[in-house]
């Protein structure tokens, strides 16, 4: 193995924390009104991871994480998994496209891919006869949209700032 | 996800990642906690001598009650054996302690500070001092996850105290709504009758409060009442629960009596 492709990641200690971080942001107790505006954070973070390091974070890694979220959350193992799985492999697809769209329009595709995740979510509890009652359901989507912006310049900063790649 | 749905052969796996994940719940926790202990320590001592007067009248008042109970207890144990059926009264309790954490949205799930390192088990019932909470559907090392009585996908098998008329109280999603299922228009309920646990399902222990009924909708054409439930437990409120370990016999402790406190 060639010793500088072997040396060519570093900062494998900051994705980790960004993505403990997106945990713990997820499951902060949030009044009632709020927990319907509850932004997917570990969807958002992975997309990020995703999108500026293709090599390094992808399908396994996020269905790792997934599976994480899953036993976190309570959910069935596997829920976020599949979804978290099909939301890294398209934004594996499209990287070389979202990363350089303007801001505002990538937050519009991921609103899109948050959209995408909760349909599958939605389907899943669906099959299995927990469906959520309204359609406040999908409003993580427009949340995650708009502090997708500030997100993205803030995780983009960090990765500068540790070098990570 | 179908098997974990159907037969929980991934229990193993679930518990182990959640070893993993168990540190994250208790940082977010922690904020909290902390603020809990510090209000702790900061009361005033005027505070404290009106909280100790008022659990010493409780006390007094419980004590009083107790004696009562254990002669009834008594009395009950004997009338049975007279009548040749057996019924456990004493059973094994453990104080447990909610985490501040947000579960999946939707979804009426709370996280409790017991795992199998406790004896906790899967389906084991929750109850607080007021009635039935829910039970576990996880079990993991330091941490379990408890489905509250009120999930939609929650039934309990319970009874009328009144009459021990049987039915299925099933949750709504809503904190402070469950509904009797299939009730016939004629059967004999009233508002604000206590409902208790049957027992029935072999799951939940005989005869703790789940709720009173708060409204009977009796619509034409359809074949069964609407009977709505407020529960007695406070789930919303409560910071700490009971698990209940219900056919095990402890023989040290009356029920209710005294509590393995294991904090």
């Amino acid at each position: 193995m060639n010793p500088d492709r072997y040396m060519a990641h570093n900062g494998g200690w900051v994705i980790i924390l960004s993505l403990i971080l997106a945990f713990m942001f997820t499951a902060i107790p949030l009044p009632d009104w709020a927990i319907n505006l509850q932004p997917a954070w570990v969807a958002m973070v992975m997309i990020y991871w995703c999108m500026a390091l293709p090599d390094r974070v992808g399908i396994g890694a996020a269905w790792a994480i997934g599976l994480l979220l899953d036993v976190q959350q309570g959910s069935v193992l596997g829920q976020h998994a599949i979804g978290l799985a099909m939301v890294a492999y398209i934004t594996l697809k499209s990287y070389q496209r979202i990363r350089v769209f303007p801001l505002p329009q990538q937050a519009m595709m991921i609103c899109l891919y948050v959209l995408l995740l909760q349909f599958l979510m939605l389907w899943i509890k669906g099959m299995m006869g927990v469906a959520p009652p309204n359609w406040f359901f999908w409003m993580p989507a427009l949340t995650s949209m708009l502090l997708w912006p500030w997100l993205f310049i803030i995780l983009r900063d960090i990765r500068r700032k540790f070098r990570v790649y | 996800m179908v098997v974990d749905h159907r037969q929980g052969h991934l229990d193993v796996v679930r518990a182990a990642l959640s070893t993993l994940v168990y540190p994250l719940q208790f940082a977010v926790n922690l904020p909290v906690e902390v603020g809990r202990r510090l209000s702790e320590t900061l009361v005033t001592q005027k505070f404290l001598i009106e909280e100790n007067n008022r659990f010493r009248e409780e006390h007094q008042l419980m004590n009083s009650k107790l004696q009562r109970f254990v002669i009834l207890e008594e009395e009950n144990k004997r009338l049975r054996q007279l009548l040749g059926s057996s019924i456990r009264f004493k059973e094994r309790i453990l104080i447990a302690e909610l985490l501040s954490v947000e579960l999946e949205p939707h979804r009426q799930l709370v996280e409790i500070n017991k795992g199998f390192r406790e004896g906790a088990y899967d389906g084991q019932p929750v109850v607080d001092a007021s009635g039935v909470i829910g039970q576990i559907i996880h079990v993991g090392p330091f941490s379990s996850k408890v489905l509250l009585i009120t999930d939609p996908s929650h039934a309990l098998p319970v009874q009328v105290n009144r009459n021990g008329l049987r039915a299925i109280a099933v949750g709504t999603g809503q904190a402070n709504n469950l509904l009797l299922q299939h009730l016939p228009t004629n059967a004999d309920i009233h508002e604000g009758d206590l409902i208790i646990s049957s027992g029935l399902g072999h799951r939940f222990p005989r005869g703790y409060p789940v709720g009173t009924i708060s409204s009977i909708t009796l619509e034409p054409g359809a074949h069964f009442a609407k009977v709505a439930v407020t529960p007695s437990a406070k789930l919303t409120q409560n910071r700490e629960v009971l698990l209940v370990w219900p056919y095990e016999i402890d023989d040290e402790t009356t029920m209710g009596a005294e509590v393995a406190m294991n904090r």
